[in-house]
């Protein structure tokens, strides 16, 4: 198969994928609802109808359609910052939540939420990302700072700078967490990384960053083609190599950390989306990150749907499946690849 | 990446029973450090004591109220952190020289977490376990896992966690660090969302019980939970000191071991076997306390400057970070779990390592 064919398969599994991720979080859970319900449902919520309480249209529009709208929302902001962070990085097992990105999050959300006194979908959302950003930023530097590397960072110093970082964060937010139990109750949800019960509250305060964080990657796609090749070929192709990275990092944060602070932490899809998909569409980062957009919210939509199944009447987070639906995947490219080491 | 480090300054492992004076010293100095500092535990607390009152304490019989304070009381968790915290380090050394890789250690390829699974699956699923649990913990506080079967459980999910990973990460009849890293946060992940999955699932006393204990904590550790642990500590750390020789060998890389007659499949495995226990053991008994195993040979190592991970000397300077780490969390950190505390010291370790020396030196690179 040529790769144009390919890329044109992929593009026509994505889509069909979406369709029937979005059906099934639609339709799945504690209370099934047909088809034709759902297009009922949301037809008639269109035309501005709200339906009474604890109906199947009801349940479908108010509680699984912002669900399903976080899950679409959420998972392409992961994505495509896993595909940029690889890029960046020239890493093929990097994750925005090794990287710090998402302790970044959890932390700025506890110290908001449990000391401050913010609201977990308030002000606590607008903490995660400022967390997630200082937190990204901060990796880069010791990364960067350290000696031998000429000021870049090698991407086993990068890596290593997230580990230590997301370990002292998660050590201070599990601090804080057992000193005052009470207070920190309201991010026990937050931090189970789940897309269920947060209505549009969360979404409505990071989307325009997402969008932003959306479009900033695609226009850096053919500059990252180009520091895919090396920073030295980069800069002969007339790249701006250091202003491609600061610009990648910066839409890593918005993506990663508007996601983390919208639905919590959620792990893997970053790291094994663009994986999955670079083997569907090859490595050029223009298909990449546009592909990975659509694919990783079909992972994360199957995930939660997943999780609403295999515990009744209980929930599973979402990021808990996607952990371990991921993890295999994991496996599987380290024993198929020959990773070199970094 | 780095060529092999056995050889720089000139001292083969081989000819490593010459005493070195570097590490001897350095050794003394740890060992001395970690009594000052046990001393200085016994003595801190609600009621406390200078250190002349303790040892006159713990040396008279007839000390009375003082003397049950510190042997009953405070003794047990000084003894464990000293005990746990080599346990870790010499694993953490085992484990960093047979993957050659700084990283390697039992606490980020898995193994910590599977036998953490281990404990938490005797518990909520075997019948009668967790009346047992309850039973052995005592009451709300906190807990420590205690216990025959937590421990066997946890034993049995580190072995199979360190089987599995071993497996997955063996391609072509040949484990590489780096892979084995890999398939160790993989691994991490997955028991991750098991134990989430059984805690969410278990009935919520037991489930809150196990999720404190999920911190790694020494608060109840008392001689009837430490006595075990002890025993199998004091069969396994000798144990280990006997195949020291097999491990210096193996740095060398296979084919040097085989040519001098170490037979290495057989020795990798049984330092394998001893590793997991060291780590499952202490899990059972805290719960997984992180980056002891992780720094502690990185430390010694950085003190000696030997060739190789020193192990007498990690699992010295074990025994010195978890003391220190316990007493700051007793202390200054409002009695949060221990492992909260080695997180946040070891995060922070890794993040000066970085800023000072580029990578923490090891055997290979990550």
């Amino acid at each position: 198969m040529t790769r144009a064919r390919r890329r044109r398969a992929a593009l026509l599994v994505l889509a069909a994928g979406l369709v029937v991720a979005v059906w099934l979080s639609l339709a799945v859970g504690s209370r099934q609802v047909p088809v034709g319900a759902v297009v009922d449902a949301l037809a008639s919520a269109l035309r501005g109808g709200s339906a009474p309480v604890g109906t199947d249209a009801s349940v479908v529009v108010d509680q699984r359609l912002p669900r399903t709208v976080l899950g679409l929302a959420a998972g392409a902001a992961l994505g495509v910052s896993g595909a940029l962070v690889q890029a960046v990085t020239r890493n093929p097992l990097a994750d925005p939540g090794i990287l710090g990105v998402t302790a970044g999050a959890s932390f700025a959300a506890a110290v908001a939420v449990g000391v401050l006194g913010a609201s977990a979908t308030g002000g606590g959302v607008w903490a995660a990302l400022l967390g997630a950003l200082l937190a990204t930023v901060l990796v880069q530097l010791v990364g960067a700072s350290a000696p031998g590397s000429g000021g870049r960072g090698s991407p086993v110093q990068l890596l290593l700078a997230g580990l230590a970082l997301g370990a002292v964060l998660a050590g201070l937010t599990s601090a804080l967490r057992l000193s005052d139990p009470r207070a920190f109750s309201a991010l026990v949800v937050w931090e189970s990384g789940n897309l269920a019960d947060r209505g549009w509250a969360g979404l409505e305060a990071v989307w325009p960053l997402l969008a932003a964080g959306l479009v900033v990657a695609l226009a850096l796609a053919p500059a990252l083609n180009a520091v895919a090749l090396g920073d030295d070929l980069a800069q002969a192709l007339g790249a701006r190599v250091w202003l491609v990275r600061v610009a990648a990092v910066g839409a890593v944060a918005l993506l990663a950390g508007g996601a983390t602070a919208a639905a919590g932490p959620i792990a893997f899809v970053g790291l094994v989306v663009p994986h999955v998909v670079r083997w569907a569409v090859g490595p050029d980062q223009r298909w990449l990150v546009a592909c990975c957009a659509f694919a990783a919210p079909v992972l994360l939509l199957l995930a939660d749907v997943v999780g609403r199944v295999v515990l009744r009447p209980g929930e599973l987070p979402a990021g808990v499946v996607t952990a371990a639906l991921g993890a295999p995947v994991l496996v599987a490219l380290v024993r198929r690849q020959r990773v070199p080491a970094p | 990446m780095s060529a092999p480090t056995a050889l720089k300054g000139g001292r083969l492992p081989l000819v490593g029973l010459r005493v070195h004076r570097r590490p001897l010293v350095v050794g003394l100095l740890v060992a001395a450090a970690c009594a000052a500092l046990a001393v200085i535990a016994l003595g801190t607390g609600d009621y406390p004591l200078t250190p002349a009152q303790v040892l006159t304490a713990a040396l008279d019989p007839g000390a009375g109220f003082e003397r049950t304070i510190v042997l009953e009381w405070r003794l047990p968790r000084v003894l464990a952190a000293l005990a746990f915290g080599a346990a870790l380090g010499a694993s953490g050394a085992v484990f960093q020289s047979l993957t050659r890789n700084p990283l390697g250690s039992p606490d980020v390829i898995g193994f910590s977490t599977g036998a953490y699974t281990g404990a938490l699956l005797s518990l909520t699923v075997l019948t009668g376990a967790s009346a047992s649990f309850s039973a052995t913990t005592g009451s709300a506080t906190g807990s420590t896992g205690g216990g025959v079967s937590t421990t066997v459980g946890a034993l049995a999910g580190g072995m199979l966690t360190a089987a599995a990973v071993y497996a997955l990460a063996r391609v072509h009849g040949s484990v590489q660090g780096y892979r084995l890293v890999v398939v160790g946060i993989a691994a991490t992940a997955v028991l991750h969302a098991a134990n989430t999955y059984l805690l969410l699932r278990a009935q919520t006393e037991v489930a809150m019980a196990g999720a404190v204990w999920g911190a790694g904590s020494l608060s109840l550790v008392g001689w009837d939970d430490l006595r075990w642990a002890l025993a199998v500590l004091v069969v396994l750390l000798p144990l280990l000191a006997l195949l020291s020789t097999a491990l210096r060998q193996l740095e060398l890389g296979d084919d040097a071991a085989g040519a001098h007659g170490v037979p290495v499949e057989r020795a990798r495995l049984a330092l394998v076997v001893v590793g997991v226990a060291l780590v499952s053991v202490v899990t059972a008994s805290t719960g997984p306390i992180a980056f002891v195993a992780l720094a502690a040979p990185q430390v010694a190592r950085l003190a000696m400057r030997g060739a190789g991970l020193p192990l007498t000397g990690s699992a010295l300077v074990g025994s010195l970070l978890l003391l220190s780490a316990d007493q700051v969390a007793q202390r200054f950190a409002s009695g949060v779990p221990v492992g909260v505390v080695t997180v946040v010291g070891g995060g922070v370790y890794l993040l000066v390592l970085l800023l000072v020396r580029g990578r923490p030196r090891g055997r290979g690179a990550v």
